[in-house]
């Protein structure tokens, strides 16, 4: 307590009205009201919204003519205004750690529809706060430096564009792409909506910029492993997966490729998603990034039975790029911040059997078509059936994994549009009556409904229903009928076609919750990861130093994606480029006289912040992230945490429950 | 799935009593699941006061003790899912201790549904609401924990009892 209060708290607690969102379920006046006549409690006030300036200037102004020493608002989540009224009540003159904050939004207003009832409990959690805030110390922030480059884990249109993005303001970047190429889902697409400019087009350059930038370290074949320290100081532990390639020996010729014993390829291209075949050694694409050859170990003559005549060997002759030696190395790296962009993946149509893909050979999913439009694909851009003919009707059968309770609910954002494209293309290749079965056609976007218009101009049929059934038609045509109710119409239609696209979902990386648990992030809805707050902090996650970009955070268009890296590049730029971070004083420390040197504590840190010396516990606070898991294990209480005091808990438990 | 629909407050018993629930949740997780119960504007009973902590690891068995004695109906302690802990591994610290915790509330009589302890991730706000509706029904019909009473109102329960036991009979 400061000394010219006789000891006495000088408390300020300020109820928000927050609009209606608080003041429509909580009477604040008659919670104010109250507060007043809590021990302690000099200055209680309402205001409607205590975020804003004059919220603030209010506290300001009150610590300075009242000499209030501690200071409660009742509002938002601290989540939200932590921060804010923190600063504020240092703009009084007082420590910021003299501030607590009370929810009565999220945890009050928005979740009870009684006012007797939510307003008992906002006085409750108010009482709580004043027995607590008597025990409040001033802390300080430490401040750490933060080490200026940052890793990129990723490299599809995001991760690409946020590397980039940061490489150019200077900074050095790591992008860690587990592929042999970056590229990701984009390179694999022929054009994109709804402007119909060719991806390559627009993405090899970029591509190229990367591998030729000297800001970055660009790591293909390789996956995070680990990740170690905090917000500016992260060790990254990167595990190279072996390519047998020496990468700097190769210059990309691919006559070893010409040369393998493999007269054909005999493995299924994953670039084509298997609509043609590669050899053990390839190159996943042409535009590939970094242009190099990779040996595909289960394929490999040489690793199956080691008695391959090594031709690719003999052909690279004197700069001897091939070691099949190569095992799995690693690499740690020090970042101060990290952008995820690890994309999603298609939804697997075999889990909706109804649709026939995997039993009618000419049902085929959109990245497949994707491939089949593209003039580097398998067919070099024609459009054909497995036997070679073209098609001659077209079904396009839209949400395949989507807006559907027994696969995923979302909408998938990008599959409406895409359709369209593969319907205008499909058509302008093969001219066939293309049909398409839609739930609802969503084309929100800048030039998406017109593009709608214009698809819809060409003569592509448009038949509002979900497909029920695809089967096989009568009589042997290798055509099958698509069956579904013309909501419009009112009636079932029987579609016969040649063949079929599924216009397959997003989801979630089948590995995502591995890779959350790496970061340290947490999944939403459908195991993409979650943002820190959906409107205002979309790129950020609960874990400072961490930015999420593209659809690893949920299924986006191209030009959101690259919005979003953008973004994250910005905010990860903010965070390296200021040189140093204040961190949160709730570490714990140890109370050395009373301390008996039991070592209870020191196997419980996950952090190894705790040794011995001198017999008794020492709390390193650099290494410290104020979990207070020892706090709660010391026998003898003589840990204690910053912020989180027993003294605070024991004397918010005795708040809350004073009317019991 | 359809959300189920969003239960109102548990309506007063007949003599008004209300059971209250002390809730210490984890800063990464449960807590921000109760957040997004409160964005989502779902609805649950408003009988849990939450105490913010920054892990399931930080809660004391001490102040699951302390809450009852001082009134507490039930205790909820929330935190982040085995493995997804934002400090590695407090959630399994809060497990153990809250395993053995239970062994001894068990052993003073404690019903088994007073003292809970879950895992609920920052997306699970719809778990969130469904174990405070839950817990406090649960709560509700085993009635009132009465471990806050001042040891004198106990003397007279007991003083009350004895002369029921002993009538007829010359103590």
């Amino acid at each position: 307590m400061s000394a010219d209060t006789n000891g006495q708290p000088r408390i300020g607690v300020y109820v928000c009205h927050c609009g209606t969102n608080i003041a429509a379920t909580v009477d604040v006046e008659a919670v104010a009201d109250y507060a007043a006549g809590l021990p302690g409690v000099t200055v209680s006030k309402t205001y409607k919204y205590m975020c804003s300036d004059p919220g603030q200037e209010l506290i300001k102004e009150d610590i300075l003519a009242n000499q209030l020493d501690r200071v409660i608002v009742a509002a938002c989540s601290p989540s939200l205004h932590e921060a804010t009224f923190r600063r504020a009540t240092a703009a009084g003159g007082i420590n910021p750690y003299y501030f607590h904050m009370v929810s009565i939004r999220e945890l009050d207003s928005w979740v009870h529809t009684d006012v007797a009832e939510a307003t008992a409990k906002a006085k409750d959690l108010i009482r709580a706060a004043v027995h607590r805030v008597r025990f409040h110390k001033p802390l300080e922030r430490a401040r750490v430096n933060v080490n200026p480059a940052v890793m990129v884990v990723g490299g599809g249109i995001a991760g690409i564009h946020a590397a980039l993005t940061l490489a150019n303001a200077g900074k050095k970047v790591y992008l860690v792409e587990r592929e042999p190429s970056i590229g990701g889902h984009m390179a694999q697409f022929d054009k994109t909506f709804p402007t119909l400019d060719c991806a390559a087009c627009i993405l090899t350059p970029k591509m190229t910029e990367v591998g030729q930038h000297p800001n970055i370290t660009l790591w293909t074949m390789a996956e995070v492993d680990k990740v170690d320290g905090y917000v500016g100081n992260y060790q990254v532990t990167v595990r190279h997966k072996p390519r047998f390639i020496i990468e700097e020996a190769c210059v990309g010729c691919m006559e070893c490729i010409e040369v393998c014993v493999f007269r054909r390829g005999k493995t299924p291209d994953e670039f084509n998603l298997g609509l043609s075949m590669r050899k053990p050694v390839y190159i996943p694409f042409p535009q590939a990034v970094p242009q190099v050859v990779v040996i595909d170990q289960d394929a490999c003559i040489e690793f199956r039975t080691g008695r391959c005549k090594k031709t690719c060997v003999e052909v690279c002759a004197e700069r001897n790029a091939i070691d099949f030696t190569q095992t799995e190395t690693f690499d740690t790296v020090e970042v101060g911040a990290i952008v995820v962009a690890t994309g999603f993946k298609t939804f697997d149509p075999k889990r909706t059997p109804s649709y026939g893909y995997g039993v009618y050979p000419n049902v085929y999913t959109a990245m497949e078509i994707e491939r089949l439009v593209n003039a580097s694909g398998p067919t070099e851009g024609h459009v054909t059936l497995r036997d070679g003919r073209t098609p001659q009707t077209v079904g396009i059968v839209h949400c395949i994994g989507s807006r559907d309770v027994n696969t995923n609910e979302y909408c998938s954002r990008v599959c409406c549009m895409y359709s369209l494209k593969l319907a205008h293309l499909v058509k302008e290749k093969t001219g066939a009556e293309i049909y398409n079965f839609y739930i609802d056609i969503r084309a929100p976007g800048k030039g998406m409904e017109e593009f709608y218009n214009r698809v819809a101009e060409e003569g592509v049929h448009f038949i509002r229903g979900k497909v029920a059934d695809v089967y096989p038609e009568a009589g042997n045509t290798g055509r099958v009928i698509l069956q579904a109710e013309d909501t419009l119409l009112g009636r079932v239609r029987k579609i016969p076609v040649d063949m079929v696209v599924l216009a397959t979902g997003l989801e979630a990386q089948a590995d995502a919750d591995e890779v959350r648990r790496t970061f340290n992030i947490t999944c939403g809805g459908g195991g993409f990861f979650m943002e820190r707050h959906p409107k205002l902090a979309p790129v950020s996650t609960f874990t400072d130093g961490i930015f999420l970009a593209g659809c690893c955070q949920g299924p986006k268009d191209i030009p959101d994606t690259v919005a979003q890296a953008g973004a994250a590049a910005a905010e990860a730029l903010a965070l390296v480029d200021k040189g140093f971070v204040e961190m949160e004083p709730n570490t714990a420390y140890v109370v050395t006289e009373e301390c008996s040197g039991c070592k209870t504590c020191i196997p419980l840190c996950p952090y190894t912040a705790i040794s011995r010396v001198d017999g008794k516990a020492y709390i390193n606070p650099v290494l410290c992230k104020g979990c207070g898991t020892c706090v709660a294990a010391c026998p003898s209480g003589s840990i204690r945490q910053n912020l989180f005091e027993d003294e605070e808990i024991y004397e918010e438990i005795l708040g809350v429950l004073a009317n019991a | 799935m359809p959300e189920p629909m969003d239960k109102p407050a548990a309506p007063a018993t007949a003599d008004g009593w209300e059971p209250k629930i002390v809730a210490f949740f984890c800063n990464w997780c449960t807590y921000l699941a109760a957040d997004l119960a409160g964005t989502s504007r779902m609805k649950y009973a408003p009988n849990t006061r939450v105490i913010r902590v920054m892990c399931s690891g930080r809660v004391d068995p001490q102040f699951v003790l302390e809450a009852l004695a001082h009134g507490a109906d039930g205790v909820l302690i929330g935190g982040c899912h085995p493995g997804d802990c934002h400090y590695q591994s407090g959630n399994y610290k809060a497990l153990r201790r809250f395993r053995l915790l239970k062994r001894i509330l068990l052993a003073f009589g404690i019903e088994d549904e007073r003292i809970r302890l879950e895992w609920i991730s920052a997306a699970e706000a719809d778990k969130l609401r469904d174990v405070v509706n839950e817990m406090v029904a649960q709560v509700k019909a085993l009635g009132p924990a009465r471990l806050g009473i001042p040891p004198e109102d106990w003397a007279v329960g007991l003083e009350e009892e004895a002369d029921e036991e002993v009538e007829g009979v010359t103590v």
